[in-house]
């Protein structure tokens, strides 16, 4: 995985709520076998009419609008478990999503993929929105979320080990394959 | 000190607690299907990994598999490779495959419980949302994603942050026509699609032990719906019933002890959790969705909510989500006309599903505008289904019984619903184009979905039983 410290970029703003992975990666596009290319499709059916031309008021197609943070309404990344979603997400170009409120399973496979969930209060998100042309600073040593057009930052939370792994680089399975032995033991003993 | 169901499960499959950090936790067993797998499986090879446990886990093709002619290839080129990867994956690792074609292919979360494989006090996991379901059994089970089937094919184990534990209880009576799906979907339309986010749900009070198995699953299978990670019940009398006698499950003294050690399957009576919520079955009526999250639901006979009674918060999203929907604020559903009714699922596709929506659909016709498709949940509900003649019932009514698979209720085959088109769908979402695009889902019971068909148009189970 690589590594994440400090991101400083222009914004994304998609003011929506409950954006489900459904809508984030259609179904239809879940076919591959393996993990590339999903971008494409990112938000498919708000990007793309049916005969695949762009749909010119979804904020993807619209030309003011471009950077490494994608800045989203509460619940983002509900319903189905489907890690294509942060695949998609991280293939298009995204480094960190910003919203109110994270579903779990989507906060979970963004960050094994190198994507940094932020979360936010509301007001703080308003604050994106009201300035959607503003630039972004995203330091996870400090875990502060700074808008250089309001001049506030926010500290947000994110678990310690995950935050290690992320400044590191290191994922999951590099960590649970050196506990092989601590695993076999508590399969002997239950 | 006092526990409740949920802690006593995740407690004692802690392999280690990470200080600040998740827990390892350990894996009773894993299911697999055709599209979340294949990157872990390659992910694997790629650093060299052998397969861990592979006698705990479980495969079957379902999420984009045909429902006609099963026995034919696939001929979407996409689905076929995706099928045959797993295949090949299964025979590669030695992992049981429960393929197209097999007795027990089926969807994941129907053929788990119904071959006695998932049972009370496991961890269970599955790279699907919809993992929630087997928590019927008193089980700690819920969906992930990719990188983590990973980890359970590397190690057997998952990191994961313990989730904060909700109760909701539910007691009383349900009114005749009620189902569990109306019970689920009601909760959901209090607490919102977001109001379990960060939650694990204990279901309790009589309502659900009142239920039968695959009622409780049912409701547990939407826990996700309402952001929870998943939703358990309390194992049982019902529950031991159950389990005895199915394909994995444990036999003779092997099979007392193990009932033995899941009657301590309960909260300890002072344990506390970290919210709650009490209904009353009386006030549930049966209920369809509106919108576009599952928590857009109301009573069946209710009017859609405007913009009034709305949090000024909430307004954009419903318009947006209305607009989608070609609905309008303050609209009544009652006789609204259907062109579609889906039932199947692994919300509702088991054999009392498919036997309610016979007892509804016995001796009469459906609409003529209406195309309705059942599609049974595994192998084994659709020989239940032939053998109790319920096959007959559906086609006499002009309702199609198709093979087993997700089928409509993500639109992954080809079974979709056109654009526009309105769907009386007994599955578990009615996102924007989740059963194809452009489809405008409206999620309701068996009951509800099998009416529908018969009269052409929105009904009230109630004004008909």
């Amino acid at each position: 995985m690589e590594k994440f410290s400090k991101i400083t970029s222009t914004i994304v703003p998609m003011q929506i709520e409950n954006v489900d992975t459904d809508q984030i990666i259609p179904a239809r596009f879940l076919k591959a076998t393996s993990r590339d290319g999903f971008g494409e499709n990112l938000f498919r059916d708000w990007r793309y009419d049916e005969n695949g031309n762009p749909i010119k008021d979804f904020v993807l197609n619209d030309s003011r609008y471009d950077g490494l943070i994608l800045v989203a309404g509460k619940n983002f990344g509900c319903g189905s478990s489907r890690e294509h979603a942060a695949w998609a997400i991280h293939d298009y170009g995204f480094r960190v999503v910003v919203s109110s409120y994270f579903a779990d399973i989507f906060k979970n496979n963004s960050l094994n993929n190198g994507v940094l969930p932020v979360q936010v209060s509301e007001e703080f998100l308003n604050g994106f929105f009201e300035n959607p042309e503003t630039e972004v600073t995203v330091d996870l040593e400090s875990q502060k979320i700074y808008n250089s057009a309001t001049g506030e930052s926010e500290l947000f939370d994110i678990n310690p080990y995950k935050k290690y792994c992320l400044l590191n680089g290191y994922d999951d399975i590099d960590y649970l394959v050196s506990m092989k032995d601590e695993i076999e033991a508590f399969e002997k003993n239950r | 000190m006092s526990k409740t169901l949920f802690d006593k499960i995740w407690d004692s499959h802690v392999v280690k607690s990470i200080p600040e950090g998740p827990d390892v936790l350990y894996i009773d067993r894993h299911f697999i299907h055709e599209v979340t797998s294949p990157q872990a499986f390659s992910g694997l090879e790629k650093r060299g990994l052998p397969l861990f446990r592979p006698d705990k886990i479980v495969a079957t093709a379902d999420h984009n598999v045909p429902t006609k002619n099963q026995h034919l290839p696939i001929s979407d080129a996409l689905s076929r490779l995706q099928v045959e990867k797993l295949t090949e994956n299964c025979r590669k690792f030695g992992v049981e495959l429960y393929g197209l074609n097999h007795p027990y292919q089926g969807i994941v979360h129907v053929i788990g419980p119904e071959l006695g494989i998932t049972q009370p006090g496991m961890t269970i996991v599955c790279g699907d949302s919809h993992t929630s379901t087997h928590g019927a059994f008193g089980a700690v089970a819920f969906g992930i994603g990719t990188s983590e089937v990973e980890q359970v094919f590397a190690t057997q184990c998952i990191l994961q942050p313990k989730p904060l534990r909700m109760r909701i209880t539910v007691n009383g009576k349900l009114v005749k026509g009620v189902q569990a799906k109306d019970v689920i979907l009601y909760i959901i339309s209090q607490i919102s699609a977001s109001g379990g986010n960060g939650y694990f749900v204990e279901y309790a009070g009589s309502t659900f032990s009142d239920m039968s198995m695959e009622e409780r699953m049912t409701v547990c299978n939407m826990s996700i719906e309402m952001g929870a990670r998943g939703g358990l019940i309390a194992p049982d009398e019902k529950t031991f019933d159950y389990i005895k006698g199915r394909e994995f499950a444990p036999s003779g003294k092997e099979l007392d002890e193990a009932i033995a050690s899941w009657r301590e399957l309960n909260t300890d009576p002072d344990a506390t959790f970290d919210k709650e919520y009490h209904f009353d079955a009386v006030d549930i009526g049966p209920m369809i969705t509106y919108g576009t999250n599952p928590g857009m639901g109301m009573q069946i006979n209710n009017n859609i909510p405007s913009l009034e009674e709305l949090d000024p918060s909430e307004k954009s999203g419903f318009t947006k989500s209305l607009s989608y929907m070609d609905l309008k604020a303050g609209e009544k559903l009652i006789g609204k006309p259907v062109n579609y009714v889906f039932i199947g699922s692994c919300t509702n596709a088991r054999i009392e599903d498919l036997r309610a929506a016979a007892e509804i659909v016995r001796g009469k016709r459906k609409a003529d505008h209406v195309t309705a498709f059942i599609i049974p949940g595994s192998k084994q509900v659709e020989k239940q289904a032939f053998e109790e003649g319920l096959d007959k019932i559906f086609t006499e009514a002009g309702f199609e019984l198709r093979q087993p698979g997700c089928s409509a209720c993500l639109g992954m085959n080809e079974d979709k619903i056109p654009k526009g088109e309105y769907c009386v769908s007994t599955s578990n979402r009615n996102f924007e184009g989740r059963q194809g695009p452009g489809a405008r889902t409206m999620l309701a019971s068996p009951l509800t979905a099998a009416l529908t068909a018969i009269e052409g148009k929105i009904s009230d189970i109630r004004d008909y039983i």
